[in-house]
């Protein structure tokens, strides 16, 4: 790629702009379903953009307390972290156009707990007991949520024998989608993602009527906006890990190749069925988050640790003996 | 770990009403609870002195945005007591049927609350849902919503209409189809009792020794009921059941509540079916005779008390209120100690606080109160010492 | 049995189902038959008796002099819409009507003679 293409695919497809709307369509998406299943009407389509705008000119205010360095950085550093994160999501099939390497997987997965880590220290340095105790839950959430998560993840890759996004899903295309081979997987994946993106049954770290707003309490204005938007694309991104590892990324059984403005408009297809399955993705979140209420932290961890990695590891037994006897 | 102090209140998002608890925690343990109330007095029985009875039935009515029924009921029965007046069977039923609507409201606004401090949203708006039916039978049939100005001293202002039983019936119908999922829920859904089952449990000692009342007694296996025990207006003419329940942590006040919402609609259901033909209210004078009087309802929260002392013109001489919430508080500071910090929002909606109510005396924290008993003698010094540096300045 | 995620069925059927709630000022909310809203005041039949303004709690109704008699007059923003009004007037002249969107700018209180 020369450095036009570069800044392209950074800032503009699938980079900063394309990604933050889509985000905030996803956002939209989010609370308009978490509306109709609690019989409200849920805000129009415009709402996202408008809360951010409108958090954006809103004064921004530094409590005393608080380290100013790192309560500034804390958002950026998050935000940043994400948007690297999706660009190695193999978001259409043409490999040549994405910078996929042996190994990006777990550079994406690395790099999808800097916005805990993010949130954790901005809640420490905010100088509030209501962040702290929220960064305190956050980083015990995080070591419970992450290994589950990793060993979920981790399924995938071994059926493939690949550790790189491409390999998964060029293999996917030649074959059959993995949350067949590995359903239990999937099921874990989909539970802990909930946990990484602080949602019910795992808002804890953010529980309002517990500890006001968490690690955000103190936080007002643009570093808030910055902050919501990381928590938007941070659901993006791991919605679309799933898509590209468990539900085939771009493929749909039909071959496009075929139709004429090859490879753009196969490139395009792609990438709309792409993002379709990462609404349905989205849909089974918001789902799960409007029928359950809070755990508790300790039940948190008990829940991680007892069962998601132990479902997990039986998944992973079950790879590594078919794989030795030779059934994948 | 570091202790560390945090106030829940007098603005926080778990609480509707400012009241104030600093909380001690250690990591995520509370350790130490201590509960300051009087964020919401609103000089209400000073300004009942300066009003006359006609105009008190609805002064009473605001003393709580929910329960406003049962602070009606017992201003008027004070005042029938003093009178020494009956009001006609049809009016007693009338009456009885509003107060078990509103205990079927306020109990459904207590799961929809209860939901949302589990972050049980949807809960909250189902539950908000299926209560907007009952409050609009309220409307339809006393003029309101929540403040239904229905009561007046010696009856019922309104009538029912045929029309409007056979409507009720059917609203009945459906919340009991209703509430047999919300039971299924309460009992079922594994992420609420996570949050339920062994939290905040007040023994039954306890519970005697603080004098609780209300759901929160009966989750404590107290077979204690003022509808029962003290039985007023229509209550000792129809068949119904105290509930109890003796797990006597949140989730058996989810089950009371629940239960006493079904048991409520199947005694409207039986009193709609039974209502008395005749007047609904006699003519009362104005002036109400020299004489003192104390009236008991058990309100949705728990037992609730006036009194009411009268000096022969049209304005009482004193009105006390005691509100439920002001019994039940006490027992919310003993049990926080120990719990998690994840559930003070429940153990502190699980009496279903009513701050507005109750928000009328100040009391003194139960722990710090044994380290300041004071003698008539230190007291009356304490009071002279005051006075004198008062003066002096 | 017991698991989490019990609602499931009955969440998932709202989706084919429209929304309770009501989008207010854009759309009809009307109110039940039997609601005390706004009152109406019937000049001819008033006999200025003051019971009215007597009982009213929150002093909404004032005794007020128009055209040389003494008349109610409802000063809406402070009525709480009990009816005690209605009900203490001897030859009802006061009814209550369903009306309740009273919402207003500053200085333009309604006020209903």
């Amino acid at each position: 790629m020369n450095i036009v293409e570069s800044l392209v695919y950074m800032l503009i497809f699938p980079g900063f702009l394309f990604l933050t709307s889509y985000a905030f369509f996803a956002q939209y998406i989010d609370r308009k379903l978490y509306a109709r299943f609690q019989k409200r009407v849920g805000p129009p389509f415009i709402q996202p953009i408008a809360d951010f705008i409108k958090l954006m000119s809103k004064e921004d205010v530094v409590p005393k307390a608080a380290d100013k360095r790192m309560f500034t950085l804390a958002p950026i550093v998050g935000l940043a972290a994400v948007i690297t994160a999706f660009m190695y999501i193999p978001i259409a099939w043409e490999s040549s156009l994405l910078p996929s390497f042996e190994g990006d997987l777990i550079v994406v997965l690395y790099l999808l707990t800097i916005p805990t880590l993010a949130l954790f220290l901005a809640g420490w340095t905010s100088g509030n007991p209501f962040g702290q105790v929220g960064s305190m839950r956050a980083i015990t959430q995080m070591i419970s949520y992450e290994i589950p998560f990793f060993m979920a993840l981790l399924a995938p890759a071994l059926i493939v024998g690949s550790w790189s996004f491409g390999n998964i899903v060029t293999d996917q295309m030649n074959g059959i989608w993995l949350i067949f081979l590995a359903p239990i997987a999937f099921i874990v994946a989909i539970i802990t993602l909930q946990g990484k993106l602080e949602r019910l049954p795992f808002d804890i770290p953010e529980a309002e009527t517990e500890i006001v707003g968490g690690p955000l309490t103190e936080y007002s204005g643009r570093r808030l906006a910055l902050f919501k938007a990381m928590l938007d694309i941070e659901m993006v991104v791991g919605a679309s890990v799933i898509t590209a590892l468990f539900l085939g990324g771009p493929h749909l059984f039909i071959d496009f190749s075929g139709l004429p403005l090859a490879p753009y408009l196969p490139f395009i297809i792609g990438v709309i069925i792409f993002f379709v399955k990462v609404l349905a993705v989205i849909l089974i979140l918001t789902l799960i988050k409007s029928v359950v209420a809070r755990y508790r932290i300790d039940q948190m961890v008990t829940l991680s640790y007892r069962w998601m990695v132990s479902l997990a590891v039986v998944q992973l037994v079950i790879i590594i003996l078919a794989k030795y006897m030779g059934w994948l | 770990m570091a202790k560390l102090t945090i106030p829940i209140g007098p603005q926080h998002p778990a609480l509707k009403e400012p009241e104030k608890f600093m909380i001690t925690v250690e990591g995520e343990t509370v350790v130490d609870a201590d509960v300051r109330i009087g964020h919401m007095h609103r000089g209400l029985e000073k300004m009942f002195e300066n009003r006359t009875y006609m105009q008190l039935i609805h002064a009473t009515e605001r003393i709580c945005g929910i329960c406003s029924f049962t602070h009606s009921t017992n201003f008027c029965q004070n005042v029938e007591y003093i009178l020494g007046t009956d009001p006609p069977p049809r009016g007693l039923y009338l009456r009885t049927i509003m107060n078990e609507w509103e205990r079927i409201h306020s109990h459904l606004l207590w799961l929809g609350i209860a939901g949302h401090e589990m972050g049980f949203d949807t809960l909250l708006m189902w539950s908000w849902d299926d209560r907007e039916e009952i409050l609009n039978l309220f409307e339809d049939i006393t003029g309101n919503r929540v403040t239904h100005a229905y009561n007046t001293i010696g009856g019922v202002r309104r009538d029912i209409s045929d029309a409007q039983i056979q409507r009720s019936l059917r609203v009945h119908d459906y919340l009991l189809e209703r509430m047999d999922a919300y039971v299924h829920v309460a009992l079922n859904e594994k992420t609420v009792l996570k949050r339920t089952q062994g939290v905040g449990i007040l023994t039954t000692e306890d519970a005697k020794r603080l004098c609780a009342v209300g759901p929160r007694l009966r989750a404590s296996n107290i077979s204690y009921d003022v509808r029962k025990n003290d039985p007023y207006a229509a209550y000792d003419q129809i068949p119904w059941e105290v509930i109890t329940c003796d797990t006597l942590d949140v989730h058996a006040q989810l089950v009371v509540r629940a239960l006493e919402i079904i048991e409520a609609i199947k005694m409207c259901k039986y009193m709609l079916e039974n209502l008395p033909a005749g007047d609904i209210r006699i003519k009362v004078p104005r002036k109400v005779p020299e004489g003192e009087a104390i009236s008991r309802t058990e309100a949705p929260r728990g037992e609730d008390l006036h009194y009411l002392k009268s000096n022969g013109t049209d304005k009482p001489e004193r009105l006390k209120v005691r509100a439920p919430t002001l019994a039940n508080i006490l027992n919310v500071a003993h049990v926080l100690k120990g719990a998690n910090i994840a559930d003070v929002p429940m153990i502190v909606a699980g009496i279903d606080p009513c701050m507005g109510c109750m928000d009328r005396v100040l009391i003194v924290d139960s722990e710090k109160e044994t380290s300041r008993v004071w003698d008539r003698e230190q007291l009356r010094k304490y009071s002279i010492d005051w006075y004198e540096k008062e003066a002096f300045r | 049995m017991k698991r989490p995620g019990v609602m499931i069925g009955a969440v998932l059927g709202r989706l084919t189902k429209k929304p309770v709630t009501v989008l207010f000022p854009f759309e009809e909310s009307p109110a039940e038959p039997g609601y005390r809203g706004q009152m109406n005041f019937d000049n001819d039949k008033c006999i200025s008796c003051g019971m009215c303004a007597k009982d009213c709690p929150s002093f909404a109704c004032v005794m007020e002099e128009i055209d040389g008699k003494k008349r109610p007059v409802f000063y809406l923003d402070r009525c709480m819409f009990c009816g005690q009004c209605e009900e203490s007037c001897p030859k009802d002249a006061i009814e209550m009507t369903t009306k309740y969107d009273l919402a207003h700018l500053p200085g333009d209180e309604p006020i209903v003679k």
